[in-house]
């Protein structure tokens, strides 16, 4: 079965026909080119592909593209201005945050959830945060200080 | 992914009909358990009805007697309540620990319960609480819905509409969690329950179950101490490479007193 899915990406309204059983996951990366959502895992628990869905980080990998119809949707593609980082993408940078950066935009669009509704989280609730986010490369240390450093910028 | 019809339900009477003419047809909630099945090819459902759409699903109501949730409130939603933080604390406790954030974002109560994985963690807390199960057709008591593994008192036309959490003196939840997927290796849900004392043991056996011997315990004097020398056998235990019997039969004592010490 082929459905119709019309949405919003990063402030633009897309649609594409899809099979009933595409992922939003494959539908930003296959149908619109937005590669820079990644897939990490089948079961879930890498966190490679969280993206914005009407505001709150979910996995687009967990997700049918039907299932989002007339969803808002931010990518990590959307999340710096023009050609300035994000401070949460600046603050990676500065903190060393990524290493081989497969994990980084799923890392970012988990972060920037947590500062909406925590915007100066201890370490503990950062690490905590982390939960549904995998890393084989970092040891997390520096993630969580680029978090702790994006969270301080993005107050001002 | 075998492909599939899918189907936005716009009411609770749509959805169970279409489930209810066709066995093969699946209704999808929030999709942290149905949709990975369906990505490892596990399950080949002809339709999938999405209730996600359906108005009036998700409230979180209190009144005296307790709280009623609906069946597509999200895991994150019962967790950040402030009604249901200040009737049953351990409730919006023990939501706050499912998973991991995203999975809290879209995972839902009627689909955990409806779900009955034997390690998840609300049937600890519908046990633990004597809670009630409200369906399209008929009001379940906790103890009669749960019934074996994956296995649930539900009928294929039955939809989970809410559950009704009676308000409890102290309780408290504590889980050995798995370190990957947050699942219980062991949870334990202890409560001064409205109509006794209940304690409620999930990812240990194929099921939810109680522990008889410790409520007597924890009803004659409400300690740590009451139950720190009751055991449960290892007996038909759960056995996987994070656990085996006879450790979540031991883990079982540890974290039934750690929640009754955690419920003060
Ligand atoms: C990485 C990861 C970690 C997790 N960790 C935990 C954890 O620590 N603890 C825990 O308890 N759970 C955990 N879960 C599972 C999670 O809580 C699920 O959200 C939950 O088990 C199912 O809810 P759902 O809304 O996602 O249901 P779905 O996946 O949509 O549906 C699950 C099943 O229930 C049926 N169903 C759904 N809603 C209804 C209804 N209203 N009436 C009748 N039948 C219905 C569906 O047909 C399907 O068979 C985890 C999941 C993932 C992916
Ligand atoms: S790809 Fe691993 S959680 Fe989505
Ligand atoms: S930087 Fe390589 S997986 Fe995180």
């Amino acid at each position: 079965m082929t459905v119709s899915v019309s949405l919003t990406v990063n402030g633009e309204a897309v649609s594409a026909d899809v099979e009933s059983r595409t992922l939003l996951v494959q539908m930003l990366r296959e149908n619109l080119g937005l590669t820079g959502t990644h897939v990490g895992c089948d079961t879930s628990q890498c966190g490679a592909c969280v993206v914005h869905v009407n505001g709150d980080s979910v996995k687009a990998c967990t997700l049918l593209a039907v299932q989002a119809e007339g969803a808002d949707i931010k990518t990590i593609e959307g999340v710096a201005d023009g050609d300035t980082l994000h401070p949460m993408q600046q603050a990676f940078h500065e903190n060393h945050g990524l290493q081989c950066g497969f994990c980084t935009p799923g890392m970012i669009m988990s972060a920037l959830d947590l500062v909406k509704n925590n915007p100066a989280p201890s370490e503990k609730e950062i690490r905590e945060w982390l939960e549904g986010n995998l890393c084989r490369c970092t040891g997390y240390h520096n993630i969580v200080k680029s978090i702790d450093a994006g969270a301080a910028a993005m107050r001002g | 992914m075998y492909n599939f019809e899918y189907k936005k339900a716009g009411s609770v009477d749509e959805a169970a009909g279409i489930v209810g003419a066709d066995d093969e047809a699946k209704l999808l909630a929030g999709g942290m358990t149905y949709i990975p099945t369906l990505k490892q090819r596990l399950a080949a459902p002809t339709t999938v009805v999405d209730i996600g759409g359906i108005g009036g699903l998700d409230g979180i109501a209190v009144d005296g007697n307790g709280v009623t949730i609906g069946a597509m409130a999200r895991h994150a939603a019962v967790a950040a309540s402030t009604d249901v933080a200040a009737a049953i604390p351990a409730l919006a406790d023990l939501a706050s620990h499912i998973g991991d954030p995203q999975v809290r974002n879209r995972g839902t109560l009627g689909g955990s319960v409806a779900n009955n994985d034997p390690a998840a963690d609300y049937p600890a807390a519908l046990v633990g609480l004597g809670a009630t199960v409200q369906t399209n057709k008929r009001t379940i008591a906790a103890d009669e819905f749960f019934t074996g593994l994956f296995e649930t008192a539900l009928g294929q036309d039955e939809v989970v509409t809410s559950v009704s959490f009676p308000r409890a003196g102290k309780a408290a939840y504590m889980k050995f969690p798995n370190p990957a997927s947050r699942y219980a290796i062991v949870g334990v849900f202890a409560a001064q329950a409205a109509d006794g004392v209940r304690v409620a043991v999930t990812g240990a056996g194929p099921c939810v179950f109680r522990v008889g011997e410790m409520e007597a315990a924890l009803a004659a004097n409400w300690s740590a101490d009451s139950v720190a020398n009751i055991k449960v056998s290892a007996d038909g235990m759960n056995e996987d490479i994070h656990a085996s019997a006879e450790y979540r039969a031991h883990l079982v004592t540890v974290m039934a007193k750690r929640a009754v010490a955690k419920a003060g």
